[in-house]
């Protein structure tokens, strides 16, 4: 098998040009194939780090986002005197409501508006969350129109870096910070005073309420208790799975558009190597007599030809991916059609991904190969030795 | 000309070979026009906009909300002619996955400002009537099996509770591309029940529409009604309908552009298919292109055959992919109707994929042609295959 | 004495692989006369085939002059060449080399298509040279459905379509079993005698080569006399 493993890849190198071409069809796919891929996970990853597993969210009844969630402060006063809540390190409960909404503001380059959230924070904020962390700047004085922008913001958004001034709600907010946040979804958000901007925007209202409680079995029963006490209509979830929802909708479009997208690529890349296979069967027509000849089985034969297409579309396949795993450093951002803000977030491999490309490439192999293969090993020898 | 011929029968030679590079440009072109399509999709609304109508929304962002008492002193701007409202009222049929685009409009003035909306009589005099009537696109109908007169219940995510309503009428649209995906029902339904649940919200609108007398001074009137509202609480931000609907497809900038380049890549795989192909093809043929010269063929003609062969073969695959792009266009604007209401392949993109074929022919053979003509005679006689 | 068709004078040639000169001809001196029929014999190698695709303009000498039907073939650039061989020279292959996808009469059809003529004349002009090699019932053959024997004289007619004064044939019964090369043979006897074509054969049997009026031998790249 060794001998047979050379032969096929000597071959593979002996048609150099038609071989690399092929190969670089199967790399394009794959590349395609990982690139949307990656992007999809990238965004699933940026917002499942964005949520902390020991904390819980809870939002009004059947809203989904933040955005579009109105909690009255009377019943995120019942969430967050619920037993289950951790004490804070003020001794009262460790619970911060907070107000979310989106502001359009121009983006850095095309200048083209797209929609920052602005989150309104109180005195646990950033207790809460234990990796938000201030890396330019300062933090706000309290009572005046001063903000801080998460790293991306600051990055991506005119007037969003230190000195920069937004205008919204009838003010200018001067930003003073900018903080990071872990990579996490919280890097795409202003915040400010919850006071200063309920104010400004004239909504005394929370759009959601993040509280501490480790204990699963203790979230479960704050779950219980909230979603059937009748003076309170809101959905509780944990942090994490709350932010990991918020890109089913932008996810599944990208993951079906992608799909359908490499699977019609493929086919075109699987035709492509079936030619090239057909023509390295019909010029070795001679060859595969002599091997036969020599005692070779047409299953050998017939293996011999699998393996130098499942050689190219490995080849090709590890280009492709290989290809793809420099969009790591490339930052997408963009609109998140699930909470209709901006976010910013990477292409991100995973061995899922990886294994995933390669299982296609070698499909695309074996796919292609199989046809000529077969022809090849029902090459009858007496015709072969006479064929010139 | 009689080596018309000879191109022809050199293509049918390797007939498995032809077959499946046509199959491979098919595919790709396919491919090219389902993904320029998806680019299409993301402006339809844009195109879709009438020039004559504004959108005025708050100026924070679209999430914020206007008094509905706006509406009268819009009304007022010189060179405004109607004003509606439409608010995008995100309720939920049955769960997330079924979305669709829902709008709570004011029944009096939205159905004259979309004249292409097309239903019958009847069913604008039920929506005049009845406060929980609603209006459904013919292809959003299709979707769910809905008919004329069936209740239906959104959940509401932005506001809160079930929402019952009875589908009277079923639009189509004027032209094609015409959204035929949306839901329309009454804002008056929705705000009485925001009075009396949560009073704070009640006369609040997402959107003010406006038909304006003449398209060419939509900047001017635009101005003057954000002028209106200058340092009130809720400042407003008017454009034109397509800059509106603009304005969604900047937010998405990104994917936009991913598409755009892995259109371009198809374009690449359509060139290593046939380039594959050809340069086989070349290699194969290098004693018989000899011969030709020996007899007194000159250079060109032999380019003429190469050329004639890959666009030949270019041009049956890229007119197969072309036809097959339309059955195909209509399986993917299945899967993605719930992104796109408006999914059609446009003129256009079936010209540039033909463009893009014919190009691909030339490139392919340009490389086995030179070769052709630099083997000199005498080495390509020596080549006995 | 008739006058010379093809003059070569103190002709040189040589292959370069990469800076290494390989030389295949040297100082080669030969005159043949309108009408004669003349076989090259030697060993492999000896540069027959490089003589006689000097002779058809499909090479050019490193050094020295070739004259065929008074043209200095040398002096003609790349088309000119092209065109000149199209109307003087007729070219026979020792592997036929018909397009397998054109049928006899196409075959041989086709170095008419270089010439300004309308369908009836290259019509009759395929049917008179099919018919001189005698596969006038043959016409809508293709090349894999005829034999070795059938290809080489469908190969013929197309040298002789033309009606070229030159014939050049490199060792045209080297791939054909002993009967259809002597018919062969007999054909270009036919056309030497009948229709006074000039014919330059290269061949290695000595039989084919009695059909000749004279044999020239060719010993490593020199003219040697027998
Ligand atoms: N393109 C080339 N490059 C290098 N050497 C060449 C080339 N063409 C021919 N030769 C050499 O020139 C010499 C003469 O070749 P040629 O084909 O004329 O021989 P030949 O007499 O026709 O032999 P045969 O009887 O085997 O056909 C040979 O040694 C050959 O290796
Ligand atoms: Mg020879």
């Amino acid at each position: 098998m060794n001998l047979l493993a050379a032969y096929s890849f000597r071959n593979v190198l002996a048609r150099r040009l038609t071989s690399t071409l092929t190969i670089i069809g199967v790399a394009l796919v794959v590349f395609v194939f990982c690139a949307v891929l990656m992007l999809s996970n990238g965004l699933r990853q940026t917002l499942v780090d964005t949520g902390y597993e020991e904390n819980a969210i809870i939002i009004r009844k059947a809203s989904q986002t933040e955005i579009q969630s109105i909690l009255l402060r009377d019943m995120a006063n019942v969430a967050r005197n619920d037993v289950a809540v951790e004490t804070g390190p003020d001794g009262d409960p460790f619970a911060t409501g907070e107000l979310l909404v989106l502001i359009n503001q121009p983006k850095r380059g095309s200048g083209e508006p797209s929609n920052v959230p602005i989150r309104g924070v109180g005195k646990y904020s950033t207790t809460i969350r234990p990796n938000i962390r201030l890396v330019e700047g300062r933090m706000w004085s309290p009572g005046t129109s001063e903000i801080i922008a998460g790293r991306k913001v600051a990055e991506n958004f005119q007037n969003g870096g230190v000195g920069g001034t937004v205008r919204f709600a009838s003010r200018d907010w001067t930003v003073v910070g900018v903080f990071e946040a872990g990579g996490s979804g919280f890097e795409s958000e202003l915040w400010g005073d919850y006071d200063q901007l309920a104010q400004a925007f004239q909504r005394p209202i929370y759009s959601s309420l993040t509280v501490r409680v480790p204990s699963q079995e203790a979230f479960n029963a704050m779950r219980e208790r909230l979603e059937n006490d009748p003076r309170v209509t809101v959905d509780v979830k944990r942090e994490k799975d709350y932010y990991a929802e918020q890109s089913n909708f932008t996810r599944t479009y990208i993951n079906v558009l992608g799909i359908i997208i490499s699977i019609i690529f493929s086919a075109g890349a699987t035709v492509g190597a079936m030619i090239t296979m057909y023509a390295s069967v019909s010029g070795r027509t001679t060859e595969i007599g002599t091997l036969r000849a020599l005692g070779f089985s047409r299953f050998t034969v017939l293996s011999t030809f699998l393996v130098e297409s499942v050689f190219m579309a490995l080849f090709g396949g590890a280009l492709g991916i290989l290809a793809a795993t420099f969009l790591s450093r490339f930052e997408v951002s963009t609109t998140n059609w699930d909470t209709f803000a901006e976010l910013a977030f990477s292409f991100q491999t995973s061995w899922k991904i990886v294994i995933g490309a390669l299982i296609f490439a070698v499909g695309m192999g074996i796919v292609g190969g199989f046809l000529p293969a077969i022809q090849a090993s029902r090459i009858r020898i007496i015709e072969a030795l006479r064929a010139k | 000309m009689k080596l018309l011929k000879l191109i022809f029968r050199n293509t049918l030679r390797h007939w498995l070979r032809t077959s499946l590079t046509v199959l491979g440009l098919a595919i790709a072109v396919v491919a090219f026009v389902v993904i320029r399509t998806t680019i299409d999709a993301w402006y339809a609304q844009a195109e879709a906009a009438s020039p004559d109508r504004l959108v005025t929304r708050h100026a924070v962002s679209l999430t914020f909300f206007l008094p509905v008492a706006y509406a009268e002193r819009i009304g007022g701007v010189e060179g405004v002619n109607t004003v509606s409202h439409a608010t995008w009222f995100g309720g939920q049929y049955i769960e997330p996955k079924n979305f669709f685009a829902n709008f709570a409009i004011d029944h009096t003035t939205y159905l004259d400002l979309y004249p292409e909306l097309l239903m019958a009589p009847e069913a604008r005099d039920a929506f005049m009537q009845e406060r929980q009537a609603a209006i459904v696109g013919q292809k959003l109908a299709d979707r769910f099996g809905w008919q004329l007169d069936d209740r239906i219940v959104l959940t509401g995510t932005i506001f809160p509770g079930d929402w019952e309503l009875v589908i009277r009428g079923i639009y189509t649209g004027a032209k094609e591309n015409t959204d035929e995906n949306t839901l329309f029902f009454r804002w008056d339904y929705v705000d009485e029940r925001m009075r009396q649940e949560t009073p704070g919200r009640a006369g609040y609108v997402g959107t003010f529409i406006e038909r304006i007398d003449d398209p060419t001074q939509s900047a001017a009137v635009s101005e003057r009604i954000d002028a209106l509202f200058q340092n009130s609480i809720a400042e407003t931000k008017t454009e034109t309908e397509e800059a509106f609907s603009l304005s969604f497809v900047a937010m998405a900038s990104s994917i936009v552009l991913g598409l755009k380049i892995i259109s371009i890549m198809v374009i690449g795989i359509i060139m290593l298919v046939l380039g594959n192909t050809m340069a086989m093809t070349a290699r194969e043929r290098v004693s018989e292109y000899a011969v030709m010269k020996t007899l007194g063929f000159r250079p060109f003609h032999i380019v003429g055959l190469i050329f004639g062969e890959s666009l030949f073969i270019a041009a049956i695959g890229g007119g197969l992919g072309i036809l097959l792009a339309f059955p195909l266009g209509g399986l993917v604007s299945i899967a993605l109707s719930t992104f796109f209401p408006v999914y059609s392949i446009a003129v256009l993109t079936l010209a540039f994929a033909a463009l893009s074929s014919f190009a691909v022919g030339l490139l392919a053979a340009v490389f086995p042609a030179l070769k052709a003509v630099r083997t000199p005679i005498v080495d390509g006689l020596r080549i006995v295959d | 004495m008739a006058e010379a068709i093809v003059q070569l004078k103190s002709v040189f040639k040589s292959y370069y692989r990469g800076r290494l000169e390989i030389p295949v001809l040297s100082n080669i001196n030969l005159s043949i006369n309108e009408g004669q029929f003349v076989a090259l014999m030697g060993p492999s190698g000896s540069g027959k085939t490089t003589l006689l695709n000097l002779i058809a303009g499909i090479d050019r000498p490193s050094d020295g002059e070739v004259r065929v039907a008074g043209d200095d073939i040398a002096r003609l650039s790349e088309s000119e060449m092209a065109r000149w061989r199209s109307e003087n020279i007729g070219f026979i292959f020792q592997f036929y080399n018909l397009m397998p996808v054109l049928n006899a009469f196409e075959n041989v059809e086709l170095p008419l298509l270089l010439m300004k003529l309308n369908r009836a004349e290259r019509r009759r002009q395929v049917e008179t040279a099919l018919g001189i090699v005698g596969l006038a019932d043959r016409m809508d053959h293709y090349p894999n459905q005829l034999s070795g024997g059938q290809e080489q004289r469908v190969a013929i007619a197309r040298a002789v379509v033309t009606d070229p004064n030159l014939l050049l044939a490199d060792e045209p019964t080297g791939d054909l079993d002993k009967q259809s090369a002597e018919d062969i043979m007999e054909l270009l006897s036919r056309l030497n005698k009948e229709f006074g074509k000039t014919i330059v054969m290269v061949t290695h049997d000595p039989r084919a080569a009695e059909a000749a009026e004279y044999v020239q031998h060719l010993d490593k790249g020199e003219l040697v006399q027998a």
